[in-house]
């Protein structure tokens, strides 16, 4: 592993080591570019995974305090934990479940294809699914998707099974394992899946693709990667000309550093990466960098998601195997008939007994809650996940009034459901009891939304500067070498689970980033 | 587990099943100890024979209460049998709550109050111990929202279903690496249902 000095300007500097840091660290570090990755988690390994549900969500789990406001449930239920997601090397690819889908084309379209709906911010992405598809193709080969380059899918189990019964009785006709970065078999010098369940957990077998263990070994071994885990960043610099120039961070013993940089890549997660940018304000950029639209840490989406489940009189042991074991797609197409637009997926879930005590229904007690624990291996359960309408009022923004073990201040994350997330989340949670009453149930429970996994769209990508951060690169509007290289740059966020498209964008700003390097553009 | 097992028993009290036989008298020692400290204890036995006796190394237990009494503890004790009425739970697992609210130093006053006013509720002190499990439910029910129940409440979550004993009881098998997963241990053997084509389920991969 390479060790670059502080005032090495020649080299990019990305802040997170997830799917989209980590993949870009990788990509950049093949085509010998040099690279720091500043990544404010510990290293942690497959060996040291924990496969119990508190225990693990404390070693992984991105904890610094946040706030909430709005109307969404989350606020009420877990009003300082807005998102589920990961501090530690390979970010939350760690705990992601591993479904890998593409966009659909119209889902690139959505303010040309669902219309001007009222409350929404609606707009095109500023690239087509045809742009995507070759980046896709490399995304998925390089995580070893199932049912993509000729990868068999993975095995069902009973929850899929339970889920594939009630769905196909219903006349659903695309159900299936899934397309999953989870090996069904050995693939890139890792193992095929155990079975295990605890994907949320970091997967001790390694089958789940993690940039843990992919891209940043991959990237280490070219020498051209410097990994600084346990560094937090605090600021991103600029000089006079307005081009990013350093970044300053604090390291594990508290020290505060400044790494200078040819450019800077921005992959924190949709609540960090706009924090930062709002962070990093100076006299020059008075409202935080990149920010001229006044976009930044706007259009905040989440995935309409809910859960479902139910109670069986036969045992189904749902935790047994893959946690997103498998898929209903059906109801992914738009077809505004249904009350909304944008469409949703049914993927299969489980939780454990500890978290299932503390997710199934949030603030609940008494006798029919201790009756679905009761018969927790009765259980069945599944997670839908569909569109949600970007608006300019959802959205992170600083809060000045709590300050982090810094001094600066917390994010606050404000969410209010849009009706059509509200049509789509009855029509869904509806789909899904009919699903589990067609298998047999004896009754089912809707889940309220958990804390946010797919955090989206806070610098979408945008054709102009005035209502978006950045391009179809990622490269933001008003900074030439300073790049979103994270979910944050979705313009919409569509029905599928965001990972593969984060993967895809990362690849696809590489090359655009190595091209600017090399034409000395940046 | 986190459950102080004792080794030495008297006769009557390793013979009570917990929820069924008489409450075990406290030796004077311990009374004595429990007045000096201003603290309490809480006793129980797993059933012999049960598969959670199997897994406590001894099928008595005690728990020292640092700050509470026991009068505080078995009310609290019983607070979290209302908000969570699994049959099949021990007390002991209950007990973990106790232990874990007792630890708790910055709501102790809170928990003092509470408990007394779900007392009061059920007609003075100790009453809510011995109402009827429909009468403790009215009593918490009133009190619902309050920073008392909030505090029991959630400390209910993490307490009571995050032991070996209530994985035990609810069939959760835990970490499973150590056993290679669930690829030959049962993950698809779901047998009252049909099982899907193998378009749809691919037959998992033999080495």
């Amino acid at each position: 592993m390479a060790k670059f000095g502080q005032d090495d300007d020649g080299l990019v500097v990305i802040i997170g080591s997830g799917a989209g840091g980590g993949t870009l660290a990788n990509e950049l570090c093949q085509k010998g570019i040099k690279v720091v990755v500043l990544e404010a988690g510990a290293r942690q390994s497959i060996g040291t995974y924990i496969q119990n549900e508190w225990k693990s969500f404390g070693q992984l789990a991105w904890l610094d305090k946040r706030t909430t406001s709005g109307t969404w449930r989350v606020a009420r239920d877990f009003p300082n934990l807005p998102a589920w997601v990961c501090k530690t090397v390979g970010g939350t690819t760690t705990h992601w479940a591993g479904a890998s889908l593409r966009f659909q084309e119209h889902e690139f379209k959505a303010r040309t294809t669902y219309g001007d709906i009222a409350g929404a911010s609606l707009m095109d992405w500023p690239l087509t699914l045809a742009d995507l598809d070759p980046y896709y193709a490399r995304a998925e080969d390089k995580m070893g998707v199932t049912r993509t380059n000729d990868i068999p899918g993975l095995p069902g189990n009973n929850n899929f099974k339970v889920m594939y019964a009630g769905a196909t009785r219903l006349g659903y006709k695309e159900v299936h394992t899934g397309r999953m970065a989870i090996n069904s078999r050995p693939r890139d010098g890792r193992a095929a899946c155990l079975q295990m369940g605890f994907c949320f957990q970091g997967c001790k077998s390694g089958a789940k693709w993690s940039t843990l263990y992919t891209e940043i070994p991959k990237a280490e071994a070219t020498g051209n990667l410097d990994l600084r885990p346990e560094c937090h960043v605090v600021r991103i610099e600029h000089n006079a000309a307005g081009r990013a120039e350093a970044v300053v961070y604090v390291d594990k013993d508290g020290n505060t550093q400044r790494q200078k940089a040819r450019a800077v890549c921005v992959a924190g997660n949709s609540i960090e990466t706009p924090r930062l940018l709002l962070l990093s304000a100076s006299n020059t950029f008075k409202d935080g960098l990149a920010n001229s639209s006044g976009q930044v840490g706007r259009n905040y989406m989440r995935h309409m998601t809910g859960s479902v489940y139910a109670m069986f009189r036969q045992p189904v042991h749902m935790y047994r195997g893959t946690t997103m074991a498998g898929i209903v797609r059906d109801e992914a197409v738009n077809d505004p008939k249904r009350g909304f637009v944008g469409g949703y997926e049914l993927e299969t879930l489980a939780l454990g007994v500890p978290f299932m005590a503390a997710f199934l229904n949030p603030g609940g007690w008494g006798p029919d809650f201790a009756e679905y624990m009761d018969n927790y291996v009765n259980l069945a359960g599944m997670w839908i996940v569909g569109e949600d309408m970007p608006r300019a009022t959802n959205r992170v923004t600083l809060n000045p009034e709590v300050k982090d073990k810094f001094g600066n201040p917390v994010p606050n994350v404000h969410f209010d459901d849009h009706a059509n997330d509200i049509a789509m989340r009855e029509h869904a949670f509806s789909v899904g009891q009919r699903i589990y009453a067609a298998a047999g149930a004896v009754k089912s429970f809707r889940t309220p939304p958990y804390p946010s996994t797919h955090n989206l769209g806070t610098c979408r990508m945008g054709a102009k500067p005035d209502d978006s951060v950045c391009n179809a690169y990622g490269q933001t509007h008003d900074i030439p070498n300073l790049f979103i290289s994270d979910g944050s740059q979705f313009t919409t966020g569509g029905a599928e689970n965001p990972t593969l498209t984060i993967v895809t964008l990362a690849i696809r700003q590489s090359e655009y980033i190595a091209k600017l390097m090399s034409i000395r553009a940046i | 587990m986190r459950v102080i097992p004792i080794e030495a028993q008297g006769a009557d009290v390793a013979a009570c099943h917990e929820e069924a036989g008489p409450v075990p008298k406290m030796d004077l020692p311990l009374a004595r100890r429990e007045f000096l400290r201003g603290s309490g204890i809480l006793m129980g036995t797993l059933a012999t024979g049960s598969v959670l006796a199997l897994l406590a190394p001894s099928t008595a237990w005690a728990l020292e209460l640092k700050s509470l009494s026991t009068s505080e503890g078995q009310t609290l004790l019983a607070m979290g049998r209302t908000l969570f009425p699994h049959k099949k739970l021990p007390d002991a697992v209950y007990a973990i709550l106790v232990k874990d609210l007792d630890a708790k130093a910055d709501a102790l006053q809170v928990l003092r109050d509470g408990v007394a006013s779900l007392d009061r509720d059920c007609g003075g002190a100790g009453a809510f111990v011995k109402a009827t499990p429909a009468r403790r439910l009215l009593a918490v029910q009133a009190i619902e929202g309050r920073p008392f129940f909030n505090t029991v409440r959630g400390q209910c979550v993490t307490s009571l279903y995050d032991n070996d004993m209530a994985f035990a009881v609810f069939g959760y098998e835990g970490a499973c690496f150590e056993k290679g997963g669930y690829i030959q241990r049962g993950f698809q053997d779901l047998k009252w249902l049909a099982a899907p084509p193998a378009e749809a389920s691919p037959a998992p991969f033999a080495a």
